[in-house]
Protein backbone atom coordinates (compact mmCIF):
# COMPACT_ATOMS: atom_id res chain seq x y z
CA UNK A 1 0.00 0.00 0.00
CA UNK A 2 2.55 2.31 0.77
CA UNK A 3 4.67 1.66 -2.13
CA UNK A 4 1.65 2.69 -4.57
CA UNK A 5 1.09 5.54 -2.15
CA UNK A 6 4.59 6.47 -3.32
CA UNK A 7 3.46 6.24 -7.29
CA UNK A 8 0.35 8.01 -6.25
CA UNK A 9 1.77 11.01 -5.21
CA UNK A 10 4.54 10.51 -7.90
CA UNK A 11 2.05 10.68 -10.73
CA UNK A 12 0.03 14.10 -9.56
CA UNK A 13 3.55 16.16 -9.04
CA UNK A 14 4.75 14.96 -12.23
CA UNK A 15 2.03 15.44 -13.81
CA UNK A 16 2.18 18.86 -12.64
CA UNK A 17 5.72 19.71 -12.16
CA UNK A 18 7.33 17.51 -14.62
CA UNK A 19 11.09 18.20 -14.27
CA UNK A 20 11.08 19.49 -11.34
CA UNK A 21 10.53 16.69 -9.20
CA UNK A 22 13.63 15.16 -9.40
CA UNK A 23 13.60 11.49 -7.87
CA UNK A 24 10.86 9.76 -5.98
CA UNK A 25 12.08 6.74 -3.51
CA UNK A 26 10.99 4.75 -0.82
CA UNK A 27 13.17 5.00 2.46
CA UNK A 28 11.68 2.58 4.51
CA UNK A 29 7.86 3.44 5.31
CA UNK A 30 8.41 7.05 3.79
CA UNK A 31 8.18 8.10 0.32
CA UNK A 32 10.91 10.55 -0.32
CA UNK A 33 10.57 13.34 -3.28
CA UNK A 34 13.77 14.78 -4.38
CA UNK A 35 12.48 18.28 -6.02
CA UNK A 36 13.96 21.02 -7.37
CA UNK A 37 14.50 24.40 -5.05
CA UNK A 38 13.17 27.23 -7.27
CA UNK A 39 9.80 25.40 -7.15
CA UNK A 40 9.40 24.25 -3.67
CA UNK A 41 6.72 26.61 -2.78
CA UNK A 42 4.53 25.89 -5.59
CA UNK A 43 5.21 22.22 -4.66
CA UNK A 44 4.55 22.22 -0.87
CA UNK A 45 1.37 24.96 -1.18
CA UNK A 46 0.23 22.25 -4.24
CA UNK A 47 0.16 19.53 -1.99
CA UNK A 48 -1.53 21.72 0.95
CA UNK A 49 -4.38 22.56 -0.99
CA UNK A 50 -5.14 19.97 -3.79
CA UNK A 51 -8.30 18.17 -2.50
CA UNK A 52 -6.64 14.59 -2.75
CA UNK A 53 -3.69 15.45 -1.28
CA UNK A 54 -3.92 18.14 1.54
CA UNK A 55 -0.62 17.72 3.32
CA UNK A 56 -2.05 20.35 6.10
CA UNK A 57 0.84 19.49 8.72
CA UNK A 58 3.98 20.46 8.47
CA UNK A 59 5.60 17.39 11.08
CA UNK A 60 9.44 18.44 11.14
CA UNK A 61 11.93 19.97 9.11
CA UNK A 62 15.70 19.98 9.28
CA UNK A 63 19.20 20.63 7.34
CA UNK A 64 21.75 18.24 6.46
CA UNK A 65 24.89 18.45 4.94
CA UNK A 66 26.83 16.44 2.40
CA UNK A 67 29.89 17.71 1.29
CA UNK A 68 30.84 15.03 -0.70
CA UNK A 69 27.95 15.36 -2.80
CA UNK A 70 29.07 18.31 -5.32
CA UNK A 71 26.52 20.81 -6.64
CA UNK A 72 24.10 19.75 -3.47
CA UNK A 73 26.70 19.73 -0.72
CA UNK A 74 23.26 21.40 1.51
CA UNK A 75 19.64 20.06 1.92
CA UNK A 76 16.60 20.63 3.33
CA UNK A 77 14.41 18.17 4.30
CA UNK A 78 10.73 18.55 4.80
CA UNK A 79 8.46 16.01 6.21
CA UNK A 80 4.46 16.27 5.42
CA UNK A 81 1.68 14.45 6.95
CA UNK A 82 -2.33 14.54 6.07
CA UNK A 83 -3.58 13.32 9.24
CA UNK A 84 -7.05 11.79 7.98
CA UNK A 85 -5.66 9.79 5.38
CA UNK A 86 -2.63 9.42 7.26
CA UNK A 87 0.17 10.00 4.63
CA UNK A 88 3.39 10.88 5.36
CA UNK A 89 6.04 12.10 2.71
CA UNK A 90 9.43 13.69 2.73
CA UNK A 91 10.78 16.04 0.20
CA UNK A 92 14.46 16.92 -0.23
CA UNK A 93 16.04 19.64 -1.00
CA UNK A 94 19.29 19.85 -2.25
CA UNK A 95 21.36 23.72 -2.96
CA UNK A 96 25.23 23.87 -3.40
CA UNK A 97 26.98 25.44 -1.07
CA UNK A 98 27.33 29.04 -2.71
CA UNK A 99 23.88 29.19 -2.69
CA UNK A 100 21.91 28.93 0.62
CA UNK A 101 18.53 30.83 -0.02
CA UNK A 102 15.72 29.04 -0.03
CA UNK A 103 12.41 30.43 0.23
CA UNK A 104 10.37 30.86 3.23
CA UNK A 105 7.28 27.69 4.64
CA UNK A 106 6.03 30.75 7.56
CA UNK A 107 3.38 31.74 4.87
CA UNK A 108 2.03 28.45 4.85
CA UNK A 109 2.68 26.88 8.25
CA UNK A 110 3.36 29.19 10.79
CA UNK A 111 5.41 26.18 12.31
CA UNK A 112 7.85 26.81 10.27
CA UNK A 113 8.95 30.14 12.10
CA UNK A 114 11.17 28.51 14.64
CA UNK A 115 12.21 25.42 12.39
CA UNK A 116 13.24 27.60 9.86
CA UNK A 117 15.40 30.00 12.45
CA UNK A 118 16.88 26.17 13.84
CA UNK A 119 18.16 25.27 10.73
CA UNK A 120 19.68 28.95 10.26
CA UNK A 121 21.18 28.61 13.08
CA UNK A 122 22.26 25.45 12.98
CA UNK A 123 23.67 25.37 8.78
CA UNK A 124 23.28 28.75 7.97
CA UNK A 125 20.65 28.71 5.37
CA UNK A 126 18.55 31.51 4.73
CA UNK A 127 14.95 31.86 4.51
CA UNK A 128 13.91 34.74 2.10
CA UNK A 129 10.90 36.45 3.79
CA UNK A 130 11.25 34.88 6.56
CA UNK A 131 9.69 37.43 9.19
CA UNK A 132 12.92 37.19 12.00
CA UNK A 133 15.48 35.10 10.93
CA UNK A 134 17.68 35.32 14.05
CA UNK A 135 19.55 32.80 15.90
CA UNK A 136 17.46 30.80 18.13
CA UNK A 137 19.36 28.23 20.55
CA UNK A 138 23.00 29.41 20.33
CA UNK A 139 24.42 32.89 21.12
CA UNK A 140 23.76 35.70 19.43
CA UNK A 141 27.25 36.29 18.81
CA UNK A 142 28.11 33.21 17.27
CA UNK A 143 29.93 33.49 14.07
CA UNK A 144 29.54 30.36 12.55
CA UNK A 145 27.08 27.67 11.81
CA UNK A 146 27.75 24.63 14.00
CA UNK A 147 26.56 22.40 12.79
CA UNK A 148 27.97 22.02 9.42
CA UNK A 149 30.59 18.63 9.06
CA UNK A 150 34.23 21.04 8.79
CA UNK A 151 33.25 22.04 12.25
CA UNK A 152 34.81 18.95 14.71
CA UNK A 153 32.77 18.50 18.16
CA UNK A 154 36.10 19.01 20.20
CA UNK A 155 39.00 20.97 19.70
CA UNK A 156 40.65 20.33 17.28
CA UNK A 157 44.00 21.12 18.85
CA UNK A 158 43.63 17.86 20.83
CA UNK A 159 46.47 15.85 20.94
CA UNK A 160 45.50 13.14 23.84
CA UNK A 161 42.67 11.52 22.06
CA UNK A 162 43.98 9.40 19.03
CA UNK A 163 40.72 7.91 17.22
CA UNK A 164 42.39 6.65 14.10
CA UNK A 165 41.99 3.30 15.07
CA UNK A 166 38.20 3.31 15.53
CA UNK A 167 37.56 6.48 13.77
CA UNK A 168 35.34 6.79 10.98
CA UNK B 1 18.05 44.43 21.58
CA UNK B 2 16.40 42.57 19.25
CA UNK B 3 13.55 41.96 21.62
CA UNK B 4 13.44 45.58 22.11
CA UNK B 5 13.09 46.24 18.38
CA UNK B 6 10.49 44.16 18.23
CA UNK B 7 8.17 45.16 20.77
CA UNK B 8 8.40 48.57 19.09
CA UNK B 9 7.68 46.99 15.70
CA UNK B 10 4.54 45.17 16.83
CA UNK B 11 3.62 48.80 18.99
CA UNK B 12 2.35 50.37 15.53
CA UNK B 13 0.09 47.65 15.08
CA UNK B 14 -1.50 47.14 18.37
CA UNK B 15 -4.38 44.43 18.66
CA UNK B 16 -6.45 45.46 21.06
CA UNK B 17 -6.91 48.04 23.62
CA UNK B 18 -9.84 51.54 22.80
CA UNK B 19 -7.47 54.06 24.01
CA UNK B 20 -3.74 52.84 22.62
CA UNK B 21 -1.69 55.45 20.45
CA UNK B 22 1.45 56.34 21.04
CA UNK B 23 0.60 58.73 24.01
CA UNK B 24 0.32 54.93 25.88
CA UNK B 25 2.16 53.87 28.50
CA UNK B 26 3.30 49.98 28.50
CA UNK B 27 5.41 48.33 31.06
CA UNK B 28 8.18 46.00 29.82
CA UNK B 29 8.81 43.15 32.20
CA UNK B 30 11.04 40.46 32.50
CA UNK B 31 9.58 36.97 33.06
CA UNK B 32 12.56 34.21 33.49
CA UNK B 33 14.89 32.72 32.81
CA UNK B 34 14.94 31.85 36.40
CA UNK B 35 11.78 32.48 38.07
CA UNK B 36 9.88 29.93 40.10
CA UNK B 37 6.76 30.50 37.76
CA UNK B 38 7.85 29.27 35.01
CA UNK B 39 8.93 26.09 35.76
CA UNK B 40 12.28 25.98 33.58
CA UNK B 41 14.56 28.11 32.00
CA UNK B 42 12.33 30.31 29.50
CA UNK B 43 12.77 33.72 29.28
CA UNK B 44 9.79 36.12 27.84
CA UNK B 45 10.22 39.47 27.51
CA UNK B 46 6.74 41.03 28.13
CA UNK B 47 4.59 44.44 27.05
CA UNK B 48 2.36 45.17 29.37
CA UNK B 49 -1.17 47.21 29.30
CA UNK B 50 -1.48 47.62 33.15
CA UNK B 51 -1.94 43.43 34.00
CA UNK B 52 -3.10 42.81 30.15
CA UNK B 53 -0.05 41.35 28.10
CA UNK B 54 0.20 42.73 24.87
CA UNK B 55 3.23 41.53 23.27
CA UNK B 56 5.70 39.00 24.42
CA UNK B 57 9.20 38.36 22.69
CA UNK B 58 9.76 34.80 24.36
CA UNK B 59 14.29 33.90 24.05
CA UNK B 60 15.11 29.97 24.16
CA UNK B 61 18.15 28.37 23.94
CA UNK B 62 19.15 28.52 27.82
CA UNK B 63 20.42 24.91 28.10
CA UNK B 64 21.07 23.89 24.49
CA UNK B 65 23.42 21.00 24.43
CA UNK B 66 23.94 20.28 20.87
CA UNK B 67 22.33 16.84 21.22
CA UNK B 68 22.39 16.62 16.99
CA UNK B 69 26.08 17.50 16.94
CA UNK B 70 27.26 15.04 19.62
CA UNK B 71 24.96 12.15 18.65
CA UNK B 72 26.85 12.43 15.11
CA UNK B 73 30.31 11.12 17.19
CA UNK B 74 28.69 8.97 19.23
CA UNK B 75 27.97 4.80 18.87
CA UNK B 76 24.16 4.03 18.34
CA UNK B 77 23.74 2.90 21.85
CA UNK B 78 25.66 5.91 23.22
CA UNK B 79 23.14 7.97 22.29
CA UNK B 80 20.25 6.68 24.64
CA UNK B 81 21.61 8.70 27.45
CA UNK B 82 21.18 12.27 25.15
CA UNK B 83 17.71 11.56 24.64
CA UNK B 84 16.99 11.30 28.55
CA UNK B 85 18.19 14.71 28.90
CA UNK B 86 15.34 15.59 26.32
CA UNK B 87 11.93 15.22 28.16
CA UNK B 88 13.12 14.47 31.65
CA UNK B 89 9.39 14.26 33.31
CA UNK B 90 9.26 10.98 30.50
CA UNK B 91 12.85 9.77 29.51
CA UNK B 92 11.57 5.96 29.14
CA UNK B 93 9.62 7.12 26.02
CA UNK B 94 12.78 8.84 24.37
CA UNK B 95 14.49 5.72 25.29
CA UNK B 96 12.69 3.68 23.80
CA UNK B 97 11.58 5.60 20.70
CA UNK B 98 15.58 6.17 20.27
CA UNK B 99 15.78 1.87 20.34
CA UNK B 100 12.64 1.85 17.87
CA UNK B 101 14.37 4.36 15.34
CA UNK B 102 17.41 2.37 15.36
CA UNK B 103 15.55 -1.02 15.63
CA UNK B 104 13.70 -0.13 12.59
CA UNK B 105 16.66 0.86 10.66
CA UNK B 106 18.44 -2.27 10.95
CA UNK B 107 15.12 -4.22 10.75
CA UNK B 108 15.12 -6.37 14.53
CA UNK B 109 11.94 -8.36 15.36
CA UNK B 110 11.35 -7.48 18.84
CA UNK B 111 9.42 -10.32 20.37
CA UNK B 112 5.88 -9.37 21.61
CA UNK B 113 6.93 -9.80 25.16
CA UNK B 114 9.38 -7.30 25.06
CA UNK B 115 6.90 -4.92 22.84
CA UNK B 116 4.61 -5.42 25.93
CA UNK B 117 7.27 -4.61 28.76
CA UNK B 118 7.98 -1.47 27.06
CA UNK B 119 4.69 -0.47 26.41
CA UNK B 120 4.21 -0.70 30.18
CA UNK B 121 7.59 0.96 31.16
CA UNK B 122 5.91 3.97 28.68
CA UNK B 123 2.55 4.33 30.01
CA UNK B 124 4.32 4.57 33.26
CA UNK B 125 6.56 7.68 31.83
CA UNK B 126 3.53 8.85 30.33
CA UNK B 127 1.22 9.09 34.19
CA UNK B 128 4.60 10.50 35.29
CA UNK B 129 4.74 13.43 33.01
CA UNK B 130 1.12 14.16 32.90
CA UNK B 131 1.04 14.25 36.94
CA UNK B 132 3.49 16.61 36.90
CA UNK B 133 1.64 18.92 34.55
CA UNK B 134 -1.77 18.53 35.89
CA UNK B 135 -0.84 18.99 39.87
CA UNK B 136 1.41 22.01 38.68
CA UNK B 137 -1.60 23.72 36.93
CA UNK B 138 -3.36 23.36 40.64
CA UNK B 139 -0.26 24.85 42.03
CA UNK B 140 -0.26 27.55 39.68
CA UNK B 141 -4.33 28.18 40.58
CA UNK B 142 -3.12 28.21 44.13
CA UNK B 143 -3.99 24.33 45.18
CA UNK B 144 -0.57 23.23 46.66
CA UNK B 145 -2.00 20.17 48.33
CA UNK B 146 -2.94 18.37 45.38
CA UNK B 147 0.79 18.55 43.73
CA UNK B 148 2.40 17.48 47.18
CA UNK B 149 -0.12 14.44 47.76
CA UNK B 150 0.22 13.04 43.66
CA UNK B 151 3.83 13.37 43.67
CA UNK B 152 3.99 10.43 46.17
CA UNK B 153 2.78 8.39 43.17
CA UNK B 154 4.87 9.35 41.07
CA UNK B 155 7.93 8.24 43.26
CA UNK B 156 6.10 5.11 43.46
CA UNK B 157 6.79 5.30 39.20
CA UNK B 158 10.28 5.89 40.26
CA UNK B 159 10.92 2.97 42.37
CA UNK B 160 9.28 0.72 39.74
CA UNK B 161 11.79 2.35 37.29
CA UNK B 162 14.82 1.92 39.79
CA UNK B 163 13.82 -2.11 39.99
CA UNK B 164 13.94 -2.21 36.09
CA UNK B 165 17.21 -0.03 35.12
CA UNK B 166 18.43 1.22 38.33
CA UNK B 167 18.04 5.00 37.74
CA UNK B 168 15.23 7.37 38.26
CA UNK B 169 14.61 10.74 36.52
CA UNK B 170 17.49 10.21 33.71
CA UNK B 171 16.85 6.17 32.90
CA UNK B 172 18.55 4.88 29.97
CA UNK B 173 16.62 1.77 30.19
CA UNK B 174 16.36 -0.56 27.44
CA UNK B 175 18.82 -1.64 24.73
CA UNK B 176 18.78 -1.76 21.02
CA UNK B 177 17.08 -4.95 20.67
CA UNK B 178 14.87 -5.30 23.66
CA UNK B 179 15.40 -4.53 27.99
CA UNK B 180 18.41 -5.08 29.77
CA UNK B 181 17.00 -7.32 31.87
CA UNK B 182 13.33 -8.89 32.61
CA UNK B 183 11.29 -7.91 34.96
CA UNK B 184 12.12 -9.10 38.43
CA UNK B 185 9.01 -10.32 41.26
CA UNK B 186 9.81 -7.59 43.26
CA UNK B 187 9.31 -5.11 40.27
CA UNK B 188 6.34 -6.77 39.08
CA UNK B 189 5.06 -6.75 43.02
CA UNK B 190 5.65 -2.85 42.67
CA UNK B 191 3.73 -2.45 39.70
CA UNK B 192 0.33 -4.32 40.92
CA UNK B 193 0.86 -2.23 44.07
CA UNK B 194 0.76 1.12 41.86
CA UNK B 195 -1.86 -0.50 39.59
CA UNK B 196 -4.00 -0.86 43.00
CA UNK B 197 -3.30 2.26 44.99
CA UNK B 198 -3.22 4.86 42.18
CA UNK B 199 -6.97 4.67 40.95
CA UNK B 200 -8.04 6.12 44.07
CA UNK B 201 -5.21 9.06 44.56
CA UNK B 202 -6.05 10.03 41.14
CA UNK B 203 -9.68 10.00 41.66
CA UNK B 204 -9.32 12.23 44.81
CA UNK B 205 -6.85 14.34 42.60
CA UNK B 206 -9.42 15.03 40.25
CA UNK B 207 -12.13 15.45 43.11
CA UNK B 208 -9.87 18.37 44.63
CA UNK B 209 -10.36 19.92 41.36
CA UNK B 210 -12.36 18.77 38.64
CA UNK B 211 -15.63 20.43 39.59
CA UNK B 212 -13.73 23.35 41.58
CA UNK B 213 -15.00 26.53 41.36
CA UNK B 214 -11.93 28.52 41.63
CA UNK B 215 -10.03 25.98 39.34
CA UNK B 216 -13.03 26.06 36.95
CA UNK B 217 -12.65 29.87 36.97
CA UNK B 218 -8.94 30.03 36.14
CA UNK B 219 -8.81 27.50 33.22
CA UNK B 220 -11.99 27.62 31.55
CA UNK B 221 -11.19 29.77 28.39
CA UNK B 222 -7.86 30.93 29.42
CA UNK B 223 -4.92 30.21 26.69
CA UNK B 224 -7.47 28.70 24.16
CA UNK B 225 -6.30 28.13 20.77
CA UNK B 226 -8.77 26.98 18.28
CA UNK B 227 -7.97 23.52 15.73
CA UNK B 228 -7.04 25.15 12.87
CA UNK B 229 -4.10 27.69 14.53
CA UNK B 230 -2.97 24.47 16.65
CA UNK B 231 -2.47 22.43 13.34
CA UNK B 232 -0.44 25.02 11.44
CA UNK B 233 1.64 25.58 14.75
CA UNK B 234 2.58 21.53 14.40
CA UNK B 235 0.92 21.10 17.75
CA UNK B 236 0.56 17.22 18.72
CA UNK B 237 -0.27 15.11 22.09
CA UNK B 238 -2.38 16.26 24.85
CA UNK B 239 -2.54 19.98 23.56
CA UNK B 240 -3.77 19.38 20.26
CA UNK B 241 -6.19 17.07 21.43
CA UNK B 242 -7.80 19.37 23.73
CA UNK B 243 -8.37 21.24 20.43
CA UNK B 244 -10.34 18.56 19.19
CA UNK B 245 -8.38 16.84 16.79
CA UNK B 246 -7.90 13.16 17.65
CA UNK B 247 -4.62 12.68 16.48
CA UNK B 248 -2.45 10.01 18.57
CA UNK B 249 0.84 8.56 17.55
CA UNK B 250 0.22 5.66 19.22
CA UNK B 251 -3.28 4.92 17.21
CA UNK B 252 -2.34 6.25 14.39
CA UNK B 253 0.90 4.96 13.33
CA UNK B 254 0.86 1.94 16.33
CA UNK B 255 4.71 1.05 17.60
CA UNK B 256 5.45 -1.34 19.72
CA UNK B 257 2.37 -3.70 19.48
CA UNK B 258 0.08 -0.43 20.57
CA UNK B 259 -2.45 -1.83 17.98
CA UNK B 260 -3.06 -4.95 20.61
CA UNK B 261 -4.27 -2.94 23.00
CA UNK B 262 -7.95 -0.96 23.62
CA UNK B 263 -7.87 2.46 24.93
CA UNK B 264 -10.00 5.22 24.07
CA UNK B 265 -7.91 8.74 22.58
CA UNK B 266 -9.53 11.55 24.75
CA UNK B 267 -10.61 14.77 23.03
CA UNK B 268 -11.87 18.16 24.15
CA UNK B 269 -13.73 20.81 22.55
CA UNK B 270 -12.25 24.33 23.09
CA UNK B 271 -8.01 24.05 23.49
CA UNK B 272 -8.07 25.45 26.45
CA UNK B 273 -6.08 25.39 29.70
CA UNK B 274 -9.07 23.07 31.29
CA UNK B 275 -9.54 20.89 28.14
CA UNK B 276 -5.85 20.51 28.30
CA UNK B 277 -6.17 19.39 31.76
CA UNK B 278 -9.13 17.13 31.38
CA UNK B 279 -7.24 15.36 28.68
CA UNK B 280 -4.17 14.41 30.41
CA UNK B 281 -6.34 13.50 33.32
CA UNK B 282 -8.28 11.08 31.10
CA UNK B 283 -5.09 9.61 29.26
CA UNK B 284 -4.20 8.68 32.87
CA UNK B 285 -7.33 6.43 33.25
CA UNK B 286 -6.47 5.26 29.86
CA UNK B 287 -2.55 4.87 30.43
CA UNK B 288 -3.90 2.74 33.75
CA UNK B 289 -5.63 0.66 31.76
CA UNK B 290 -3.19 -0.54 29.07
CA UNK B 291 -0.65 -1.11 31.68
CA UNK B 292 -3.26 -3.47 33.36
CA UNK B 293 -3.49 -4.93 29.66
CA UNK B 294 -0.26 -5.39 29.03
CA UNK B 295 0.40 -6.83 32.37
CA UNK B 296 -2.24 -9.61 31.84
CA UNK B 297 -0.54 -9.94 28.67
CA UNK B 298 3.19 -10.67 30.11
CA UNK B 299 1.77 -13.15 32.57
CA UNK B 300 0.23 -15.37 30.01
CA UNK B 301 3.40 -15.45 27.68
CA UNK B 302 6.62 -17.74 28.20
CA UNK B 303 9.17 -16.23 30.93
CA UNK B 304 12.44 -14.87 30.10
CA UNK B 305 12.06 -13.84 26.90
CA UNK B 306 13.41 -9.69 27.05
CA UNK B 307 15.59 -9.17 24.32
CA UNK B 308 15.59 -10.25 21.00
CA UNK B 309 18.23 -12.29 19.32
CA UNK B 310 20.60 -9.98 18.09
CA UNK B 311 24.03 -10.67 19.13
CA UNK B 312 25.46 -8.25 16.74
CA UNK B 313 23.52 -5.16 18.96
CA UNK B 314 22.59 -6.56 21.97
CA UNK B 315 25.25 -7.16 24.50
CA UNK B 316 26.01 -10.34 25.72
CA UNK B 317 26.07 -11.18 29.44
CA UNK B 318 29.17 -10.42 31.29
CA UNK B 319 29.58 -14.32 32.44
CA UNK B 320 29.83 -14.79 29.22
CA UNK B 321 31.67 -12.52 27.85
CA UNK B 322 34.91 -13.71 29.91
CA UNK B 323 33.86 -17.60 28.82
CA UNK B 324 32.84 -17.93 25.29
CA UNK B 325 34.63 -16.13 22.51
CA UNK B 326 31.80 -15.35 20.40
CA UNK B 327 30.12 -13.75 23.41
CA UNK B 328 33.40 -12.15 24.07
CA UNK B 329 33.60 -10.80 19.87
CA UNK B 330 30.57 -9.77 20.02
CA UNK B 331 30.89 -7.17 23.07
CA UNK B 332 33.81 -5.96 21.61
CA UNK B 333 32.62 -5.40 18.17
CA UNK B 334 29.52 -3.33 20.06
CA UNK B 335 31.66 -1.47 22.50
CA UNK B 336 33.48 -0.23 19.92
CA UNK B 337 30.73 0.93 17.69
CA UNK B 338 32.33 -1.81 14.53
CA UNK B 339 28.68 -2.71 14.29
CA UNK B 340 27.21 -3.50 10.78
CA UNK B 341 24.50 -1.01 10.35
CA UNK B 342 22.21 -0.34 7.01
CA UNK B 343 22.83 3.00 5.08
CA UNK B 344 19.58 4.84 4.94
CA UNK B 345 16.90 7.62 6.51
CA UNK B 346 14.76 6.90 8.84
CA UNK B 347 12.10 8.43 10.55
CA UNK B 348 10.33 6.88 13.83
CA UNK B 349 7.55 9.11 15.79
CA UNK B 350 6.43 7.78 19.24
CA UNK B 351 3.54 9.90 21.12
CA UNK B 352 5.65 10.90 23.92
CA UNK B 353 4.53 12.94 27.16
CA UNK B 354 4.02 16.18 25.04
CA UNK B 355 3.40 15.25 21.60
CA UNK B 356 4.99 13.31 18.85
CA UNK B 357 8.78 13.10 19.49
CA UNK B 358 9.95 11.89 16.69
CA UNK B 359 13.73 10.48 15.41
CA UNK B 360 14.95 11.39 11.89
CA UNK B 361 18.21 9.27 11.31
CA UNK B 362 20.48 9.32 8.44
CA UNK B 363 23.05 6.27 8.32
CA UNK B 364 25.94 6.17 6.07
CA UNK B 365 27.21 2.95 7.39
CA UNK B 366 29.74 4.20 9.88
CA UNK B 367 29.70 3.61 13.69
CA UNK B 368 27.67 6.94 14.15
CA UNK B 369 24.25 8.29 12.94
CA UNK B 370 25.42 10.56 9.76
CA UNK B 371 22.57 13.41 10.29
CA UNK B 372 20.38 12.87 13.54
CA UNK B 373 16.99 15.26 14.30
CA UNK B 374 14.72 15.19 16.93
CA UNK B 375 11.41 16.50 16.03
CA UNK B 376 10.64 18.19 19.79
CA UNK B 377 7.02 18.99 20.34
CA UNK B 378 8.01 21.11 22.72
CA UNK B 379 10.13 22.97 20.85
CA UNK B 380 7.53 23.38 17.89
CA UNK B 381 4.45 24.07 19.70
CA UNK B 382 5.56 26.58 22.06
CA UNK B 383 6.02 29.23 19.31
CA UNK B 384 2.80 29.26 19.43
CA UNK B 385 3.02 30.53 23.36
CA UNK B 386 3.07 33.87 22.03
CA UNK B 387 -0.15 33.93 20.04
CA UNK B 388 -2.23 32.24 23.01
CA UNK B 389 -1.20 34.98 26.13
CA UNK B 390 -1.78 38.21 23.84
CA UNK B 391 -4.56 39.95 25.94
CA UNK B 392 -4.62 37.57 28.76
CA UNK B 393 -4.09 38.56 31.77
CA UNK B 394 -0.50 37.67 33.28
CA UNK B 395 -1.60 35.58 35.92
CA UNK B 396 -2.96 33.53 33.06
CA UNK B 397 0.09 33.06 31.02
CA UNK B 398 1.50 31.87 33.90
CA UNK B 399 -1.39 29.16 33.76
CA UNK B 400 -1.04 28.92 30.10
CA UNK B 401 2.66 27.99 30.09
CA UNK B 402 2.41 25.04 32.66
CA UNK B 403 -0.99 23.67 31.13
CA UNK B 404 1.27 23.22 27.93
CA UNK B 405 3.62 21.35 29.72
CA UNK B 406 7.18 22.55 27.75
CA UNK B 407 9.73 21.11 29.05
CA UNK B 408 12.67 22.92 29.07
CA UNK B 409 15.10 19.87 28.02
CA UNK B 410 12.82 19.41 25.29
CA UNK B 411 12.30 22.78 24.32
CA UNK B 412 16.49 23.30 23.94
CA UNK B 413 17.98 20.14 23.15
Amino acid sequence: MEDTLLHIIHDKLKSKFGEDIISAEQAYDFPVYTVSKKKIIEIISFLYNEEELGFRFLTTMCGIQFPENKGGEFCIMYQLHNMPKNWRIRLKVFTPSNDMEYPTLTGIFSTANWMEREAFDFYGFIFKGHPNLIRILNVEDMNYFPMRKEYPLEDGTREDKNDSMFGR
Amino acid sequence: MIEEKQIKKTTESLPFGEVGGASKDYTTLNLGPTHPATHGIFQNIVKMDGEIIVDAVPTIGYIHRAFEKIAERRPYYQITPLTDRMNYCSSPINNMGWHMTVEKLAGIEIPKRVQYMRVVIMELARIADHIVCNSVIGVDTGALSGFLYVFQQREHIYEIYEEICGARLTTNVGRIGGLERDFSPKCIDKIEYFLKTFPAVLKEFESLLMRNRIFMDRTISVGAITAERALNYGFTGPNLRATGVDYDVRVMNPYSGYQDFDFVVPVGTSGDTYDRFMVREQEMWESLSIIRQAMDKIKQMPEKVFHADVPEFYLPPKEEVYNNMEALIYHFKIVMGEVEVPKGEVYHSVEGGNGELGFYLVSDGGRTPYRLHFRRPCFIYYQAYTEMIKGAMLSDAILTLSSLNVIAGELDA
